[in-house]
């Protein structure tokens, strides 16, 4: 009996020995966390492996889906496990005002090399991507031009697509009702705007089939299921590059973010990390990425570099820029809460 | 039965382990997911003085200098970003435009060079007594805000309880939708999982082991496989619709996808094998010979069936019926891929307040309301179990 009560106390022992020894004490490597995808794979064609190889220190990277709450319960738990991560606009506001990010140190960096909007006090841009129109060329000879056709069923015949949630929904629905590109935000901040908006959308409700997911829209595209959806830029050229399909991009009406790198609060390899964004921001490595993803360059220099049958499918392409509006984030981290709740009673309805 | 000291420090030894792993991933997160949702400290932690100064507003009146001067002195005071944070982020749940409106004042206190001489020459949205009606509400320690919120109730300006306005309602009408939706996918399982069951359950050898292969292997694929299966199955130019009007059953495709119907088709698949594997488990413990036995004393086979058949197999079902359920009410993915905006469920709105804004006061309440709709369920379970006859 004594014996057994030992050899219990001791496999306890064991047992609690064994569960604190897996927690690593040893150092953690460099962990860069992006949107997953074949943007992740040209990330790690054109950043991680040339990183890798120029510093000699291992780097892994991982895939997120975004939501601020993710990174709020990483930093809150201490000793985040993510160091370097790839957030949207509103992301790195509200992380940035949170506490959420260590500070950029852009005396490394030099600002003048990016777009003012690129600079931030808790991130570094590193891409600009739209979302915009998109409709099967080979299914439609004459597309739709602006947001009033996508809502034109008479004209264009046809289900539609959007992304499930207020953010760029109400924008586009106040576009289609007339409002000029310009105003859309000023229209929006008002109850009013807000009203108007619904009220559009009302019209077309029947007719969507919502997305959630960036590779739904252009899977509806391709069975038919719609014949035109809100999609993301890059993922368009890609498809059409890596299937040879003919979708088409509506620019005017689009509206563009910039995607920063940020550094997680606290994060064991915060060095290692400005280490790395310094590198992908360098632009000989930046204007690589056009090859594999139309995003945009927020570094000048690497915009620069970019060759013109390329730099055609881009956002910041001066021919695609006029009539498209910017993300205001400021709205945005604002009104989120409010009008999901609005959005998601709407749709219940 | 009774055990000596040793033997029963002994075998409490040996459930040290299970009691450890059922505090750390059951009752702990249980209890901070209440009170999470009952907590509401993130304002008043950091204000203070504005707490003595608000006691005395009217709530009605445009804020007085002394309010002003509380709060400008409790904001200056605040050295933690992420403290600051929590507290932003709850007065901006409550009234939209706090978030900016704090960055811009933080930002012009911080000015030392040039002070400030009160909030509402920093932002006239000062001078608005929602905003200070927001944070003289967020001033007490407990708040039922949030389990309020969760079934579309709220306090107007009196305190006194109101139901929400019908663009702000949303959660009652979803929580219906995903118990009535659960219930019809506890159904479909029963009806197709039973006769499955009663099937395996009465062949031998090869054959039984396939039918039981057919119900595991499933359960070893990915939840997201099945689903994305699913929408290739049911969409307009699918095999289904193909084949359909391939026979000319239909002459347009059917709307299987984007409705009701395509997340009832999925989620009953997914959740087949929890209902079959209970019922063929109490099957298989049932005599062989009970059905000859009722058929030699004359019953016809569906009355043998209906009086001992199922009977004897209705833990089986009951047990089944309880998987079945209790993980529908939880799903997420597949209404939101094969399901249209009518098929939304609870939990993606759980997602969006816990991941999309991080109020998981909200979540939290969210999860209450659900925890305690399931436990009611359950005891009803429990309550009819405990009378079935035959059973002390």
């Amino acid at each position: 009996m004594q014996k057994s009560l030992k050899s219990g106390l001791l496999a306890t022992a064991v047992v609690a020995l064994a569960a604190g020894l897996a927690v690593p004490s040893l150092a953690r490597d460099l962990t860069v966390v992006s949107w997953g995808g074949s943007y992740q794979d040209a990330q790690r064609k054109i950043y991680f492996e040339p990183y890798l190889a120029k510093s000699g220190k291992p780097l892994l990277d991982e895939a997120w889906d975004g939501g601020i709450g993710v990174l709020q319960a990483k930093v809150k738990a201490g000793a985040p496990n993510w160091d370097v991560v790839q957030v949207e606009a509103e992301e790195l506001a509200l992380g940035c005002a949170d506490g959420l990010f260590e500070k950029i140190d852009w005396d490394k960096l030099d600002k003048d090399r990016f777009m003012p909007s690129a600079v931030s006090e808790c991130g570094v841009g590193t891409i600009v991507w739209s979302t915009a129109i998109a409709y099967d060329g080979d299914k439609m000879e004459e597309g739709p031009a602006s947001w009033a056709d996508f809502w034109n069923i008479e004209k264009f015949p046809g289900k539609r697509s959007l992304r499930k949630g207020p953010k760029y929904t109400l924008e586009f629905a106040l576009m289609a009702d007339g409002v000029s590109t310009d105003e859309v935000y000023d229209v929006l901040a008002s109850d009013d705007g807000v009203e108007r908006a619904f009220k559009k959308l009302d019209e077309l409700k029947p007719n969507i089939v919502w997305w959630e997911s960036g590779a739904q829209p252009l899977q509806f595209l391709a069975s038919g299921e719609v014949a035109m959806a809100s999609a993301y830029n890059g993922r368009i050229t890609g498809i059409n590059r890596s299937e040879g399909r003919n979708l088409k991009v509506v620019w005017p009406g689009s509206i563009y973010a910039v995607d920063s790198w940020v550094i997680l609060k606290d994060a064991e390899n915060k060095e290692a990390g400005a280490d790395f964004i310094a590198f992908a921001s360098q632009p000989e490595h930046q204007a690589k990425l056009p090859e594999y993803v139309a995003y945009g360059l927020p570094v000048k220099e690497a915009a620069a570099m970019v060759p013109p049958e390329l730099a055609k499918d881009l956002p910041t392409d001066p021919a695609n820029l006029p009539e498209a509006i910017s993300l205001d984030t400021d709205f945005w981290i604002d009104n989120t809460e409010a009008l999901t709740q609005r959005f998601n009673a709407w749709l219940a309805q | 039965m009774s055990g000596s000291p040793t033997r029963t420090g002994r075998s409490l030894l040996l459930l040290a382990p299970l009691f450890a792993f059922l505090v750390a991933f059951f009752v702990w997160p249980l209890f901070s997911m209440v009170s999470q949702s009952v907590s509401d400290t993130a304002v008043l932690r950091l204000l203070p003085h504005s707490a003595d100064v608000l006691a005395a507003w009217d709530r009605l009146s445009p804020p007085s200098p002394a309010m002003q001067a509380a709060l400008m002195e409790d904001l200056r005071a605040v050295d933690d970003a992420q403290a600051l944070g929590d507290m932003v982020r709850r007065l901006n749940s409550a009234q939209s435009g706090f978030r900016t409106l704090m960055s811009k004042t933080t930002t012009a206190l911080a000015d030392t060079d040039d002070p400030p001489a009160d909030l509402v020459s920093i932002d006239k949205r000062w001078q608005k007594p929602e905003f200070w009606l927001a944070i003289a509400n967020a001033l007490s320690p407990l708040t039922d805000r949030n389990l309020l919120a969760a079934v579309d109730l709220g306090r107007d300006a009196q305190g006194a309880i109101e139901h929400l306005p019908p663009d702000e309602s949303v959660n009652r009408v979803i929580l219906v939708r995903t118990f009535w939706i659960s219930a019809l996918v506890t159904l479909a399982c029963i009806c197709i999982g039973y006769p499955y069951a009663m099937i395996a359950a009465s062949l031998g050898g090869w054959k039984r082991d396939l039918m039981l292969a057919a119900v595991l292997l499933p359960l070893w694929t990915s939840l997201l496989v099945r689903t994305a299966a699913w929408f290739i199955l049911l969409q307009e130019q699918g095999l289904i619709n193909d084949l359909l009007q391939w026979l000319r059953l239909t002459d347009g495709p059917v709307p299987l996808i984007f409705n009701r119907t395509g997340v009832i088709i999925a989620m009953t698949h997914v959740l087949l094998p929890f209902m079959v594997l209970p019922i063929y488990s109490t099957l298989i413990t049932i005599p062989g010979n009970l059905m000859p036995a009722a058929a030699s004393l004359g019953a016809h086979p569906f009355r043998a069936f209906l009086r001992v058949l199922l009977p004897l197999s209705l833990r089986g079902v009951a047990s089944g019926s309880l998987l079945v359920f209790i993980s529908a009410i939880g799903y997420y993915i597949t209404p939101a891929l094969i399901g249209g905006p009518g098929d939304q469920m609870i939990s993606s709105i759980i997602a969006f307040y816990a991941i999309g804004s991080a109020n998981w006061g909200m979540a939290g309440a969210l999860g209450v309301v659900l925890l305690v709709a399931t436990l009611l369920l359950y005891s009803v379970y429990a309550r009819l179990s405990a009378e079935e006859p035959g059973r002390s």
